[in-house]
């Protein structure tokens, strides 16, 4: 045998000994029943060409690799930015798991919630009971300050009614009557997790700011929208608001439950927006959406008790940072700081001097909408092309704006907008019409490999590499590490490109 | 523009609910009100009488044509009828498969996010049969339907429906504000029918709101695909529904939760009212038909 307890391979290694390559090569010849290699071949070659993709962008019965999740992990996410929260799902169990593993395996941190386990009686009999008994349990075991509901697909195809189902269960005492349970419903088979996100942001505003009334202040509240980078990114956010002496809220910050220490003790809370900051923060002067998409039922409650409203498209780079900030020095009347002014500089400085390496290049961007639309505006403003611009839950309505935001620049020029299509749709966009780099999640990695694409990992989710999360995409601070991630992927792809000695290698540069 | 007003009507199938409330709404819709019916159904038969025209595209078959309902405008699925009611159809799978329920969820969310709700005074849910799951409750749920009517006749299964119906919403009522507006009696001429659902109104707790004499002219209407209201506004069946729409339109705020009754309960009440027999008086008529057939 090739291993051994003294000598545990590793399975990369491990199924490449002869033993396993035997097995696998009789495996597949007596039971796989497969086409030749040679077939395989041929049609894979065919799947990369134009009558192919014609093929493909006229799909109709079926969705591969879309690049979205479903409501619910939104739900969640939104939930665990709020202090003591622990987010309930009522519906079945194994959609939890996966929430919970989908967002584990971006932040490598354990993701807590809990389900109201629904089985067969409960899907002909409606899952009140499961509302109960799951409130009772939750609040007894768990020792939440607030219980966040949202619903998987069963629950919302039965028709269960969370508001009724939850004054109900206070009737029946399975939590005090005074227990924040905020509720919004997430069918899962409509829109994707950035709407999730935005109805259960919506849930958690109508129960804070209920019955309230308004006293306008002059701080203001941040909501940060569905973002994988929010560890750094609320942080970053926090350091500049707080270099300005601004007043803020942000409303759901899992900056801290998304990056526990490891000293001992697990926090199954970590800290969070505090509910009574949560309250408060009708009496804040405006809000800003850091992304538009993420939350237009949430923007519509805080039109209604009279706040200002600002929103953003996921913004990063130097204009998008510009215009965040002047914004927020206009509603506050707080001076930008040198400090601030001094960050921009060295952006805009670090983005001269390696000038001569972005301008041209072309990037094929896929990803969230708003994630999409910020991504396209700092390349073109780097001097690249974004060239494939795909959102797989994104509208029409995404889409011309996206138009409109690649019409505005001499860099967009090239671009195609696609909304609604999926990772298998820009494998053909990818290999018709190749770019120099592809920017998205994890997911397009299958496209790098089968197009040759270098892959720039910057959004949710990344789940093999770790830590990027840990540095923030937004302000100039963050617009260095996004470029800095852009650089190093054009660098190596030079270097590798002028790898071949005595053949390529007369561009193999030390310096660059 | 006042209070958005939101009201429902429920009753067993077959009953006239959809006769009954499209005419209620054409002659509302004389009283200047601006009016949005909903029709709960995946028969689709709600607004046909307003539009005059046979079925209307329903909200889900669009739905599934275009791709997904985001895809949907509301433009495409709200048709104007007699003297400009809105008429939408939220429509649903052919008997037999799917859920019907969760696409009177999906085509309640879908007008209500999507603007179709804005610049009315009224929407008008009209429901099918029983509240049979959680997705046809949708019209009664917080921030719904404030008022439901229920339709009913004299019939022993009409009234049956008619408190089944009532427990429906009483487990809402609780919880939230939707009330009973009351019953709308669709007259088929059994026996003692007036007395008997204003007996049901009263174990229920609530209001008959309005007894609908059978008139012929309501056929000769539907054949037309008109209401009563358009075909012949002068007619006494017209006046009926004027008043019945009056009633309702002066019903606002005054719904009631209900009392629903058990079995037992109703009955004894058919029995009372001798539409049912008792168990002594079918074994005698039993009895009665297998002596004659020995004779």
């Amino acid at each position: 045998m090739p291993q051994s307890a003294d000598k545990v391979l590793d399975h990369s290694k491990l199924f490449h000994e002869p033993e396993y390559k035997e097995m696998l090569a009789n495996k597949k010849a007596t039971y796989e029943c497969g086409h030749t290699a040679e077939t395989i071949h041929q049609i894979g070659d065919w799947t990369k060409s134009w009558e192919y993709r014609e093929k493909n962008l006229a799909r109709e019965a079926v969705t591969i690799n879309p690049a979205k999740a479903c409501q619910p992990v939104g739900a969640v996410f939104a939930a665990q930015g709020y202090e003591g929260t622990l987010p309930f799902v009522h519906g079945s169990q194994g959609c939890v798991a996966y929430y919970r593993s989908h967002l584990s395996r971006h932040f490598k941190e354990p993701s807590a919630a809990v389900s109201s386990s629904m089985t067969e009686d409960a899907a002909v009999f409606g899952g009140l009971t499961n509302m109960v008994d799951g409130l009772a349990n939750a609040y007894a075991l768990y020792k939440p300050k607030m219980i966040a509901v949202s619903t998987t697909c069963m629950a919302e195809v039965i028709g269960d009614d969370l508001n009724s189902f939850i004054i109900q269960s206070k009737e029946k005492g399975s939590v005090p009557e005074d227990f924040p349970v905020p509720y919004a419903h997430t069918p899962a088979f409509v829109g994707s997790h950035v709407d999730g996100y935005d109805n259960a942001q919506k849930g958690f505003l109508d129960l804070f700011w209920e019955g309230a009334e308004r006293k306008a202040g002059d701080s203001i509240n941040i909501i940060p929208g569905f973002d994988g980078y929010a560890v750094a990114n609320n942080r970053e956010l926090t350091r500049m608001l707080d270099m300005m002496g601004v007043g803020f809220t942000i409303l759901g910050d899992v900056s801290e439950v998304y990056d526990t220490p490891s000293d001992g003790e697990y926090r199954m809370y970590a800290g969070g927006t505090k509910l009574e900051d949560a309250k408060a923060s009708i009496n804040a002067k405006a809000t800003i959406s850091m992304q538009e998409w993420c939350s237009p039922k949430t923007m519509e409650v805080v039109e209604k008790v009279g706040q200002e409203t600002a929103v953003f498209n996921y913004p990063m780079g130097v204009s998008a940072t510009d215009s965040f900030l002047m914004k927020v020095s206009e509603l506050t009347g707080k001076a930008i700081p040198d400090q601030l002014k001094l960050e921009r500089g060295r952006l805009v400085d670090a983005m001269a001097d390696s000038q001569a390496y972005l301008h041209g290049k072309t990037f094929a961007i896929f990803g969230d909408p708003d994630f999409v639309l910020g991504m396209a505006k700092f390349v073109m403003e780097m001097g690249g092309e974004p060239s494939h611009c795909l959102a797989t839950n994104g509208s029409k309505k995404w889409a011309k704006q996206m138009q409109a935001v690649l019409d505005a620049s001499p860099f967009g020029a090239k671009a195609q907008v696609w909304a609604g299509k999926d990772l298998w749709h820009m494998r053909s966009l990818l290999a018709t019409e190749p770019t120099d780099f592809l920017i998205g999640s994890s997911y397009g990695k299958y496209l790098e490999r089968d197009t040759g694409i270098p892959l720039i990992r910057l959004t949710f989710p990344i789940f093999d590499r770790h830590h990027h999360h840990r540095f923030p995409t937004w302000g100039y601070q963050g617009g260095l590490t996004v470029l800095v991630k852009i650089l190093d992927a054009i660098f190596l792809k030079a270097d590798q490109d002028a790898g071949k000695v005595g053949e390529t290698d007369m561009s193999f540069d030390l310096t660059r | 523009m006042s209070q958005l007003r939101q009201i429902a009507f429920y009753g067993k199938g077959g009953i006239g609910k959809s006769t009954t409330s499209q005419n209620t709404l054409a002659a509302l819709v004389e009283m200047d009100q601006k009016i949005l019916i909903v029709g709960c159904d995946p028969k689709a038969d709600s607004t046909r009488l307003i539009l005059n025209t046979k079925l209307q595209d329903t909200v889900l078959h669009l739905a599934a044509e275009a791709g997904s309902v985001e895809d949907l405008e509301v433009e495409d699925v709200v048709k104007i009828g007699y003297k400009g009611i809105k008429c939408t159809e939220a429509g649903g799978p052919e008997p037999g498969v799917g859920c019907a329920g969760r696409g009177v969820i999906t085509a309640i969310n879908f007008l209500e996010e999507n603007g179709a709700y804005d610049d009315v005074d009224y929407v008008s849910y009209d429901v099918l049969g029983d509240v049979v799951c959680g997705g046809f409750a949708m019209p009664i749920r917080e921030n719904k339907a404030q008022e439901i009517y229920i339709v009913m006749s004299g019939e022993m299964m009409a009234l049956y429906a008619a408190n089944n119906i009532a427990k429906g919403i009483l487990k809402y009522a609780n919880s939230g504000g939707v009330r009973l507006g009351g019953l709308i009696c669709n007259e088929r001429k059994t026996d003692r029918e007036l007395e008997l659902a204003e007996a049901l109104a009263a174990k229920l707790g609530c209001k008959m709101i309005h007894f609908v004499p059978r008139d012929n002219v309501v056929q000769h209407a539907e054949l037309r695909r008109e209401t009563v209201i358009q075909y012949d506004p002068t007619c006494q069946q017209a006046q009926e529904y004027r008043e019945l729409a009056r009633k309702i339109h002066a019903n606002s705020g005054q719904g009631v939760i209900p009392t629903p009754i058990t079995m037992e309960e109703l009955e004894q009440m058919l029995l009372d009212f001798g539409i049912m027999q008792s168990e002594e008086d079918r074994e005698k008529q039993i009895a009665e038909m297998e002596a004659k057939m020995k004779a």
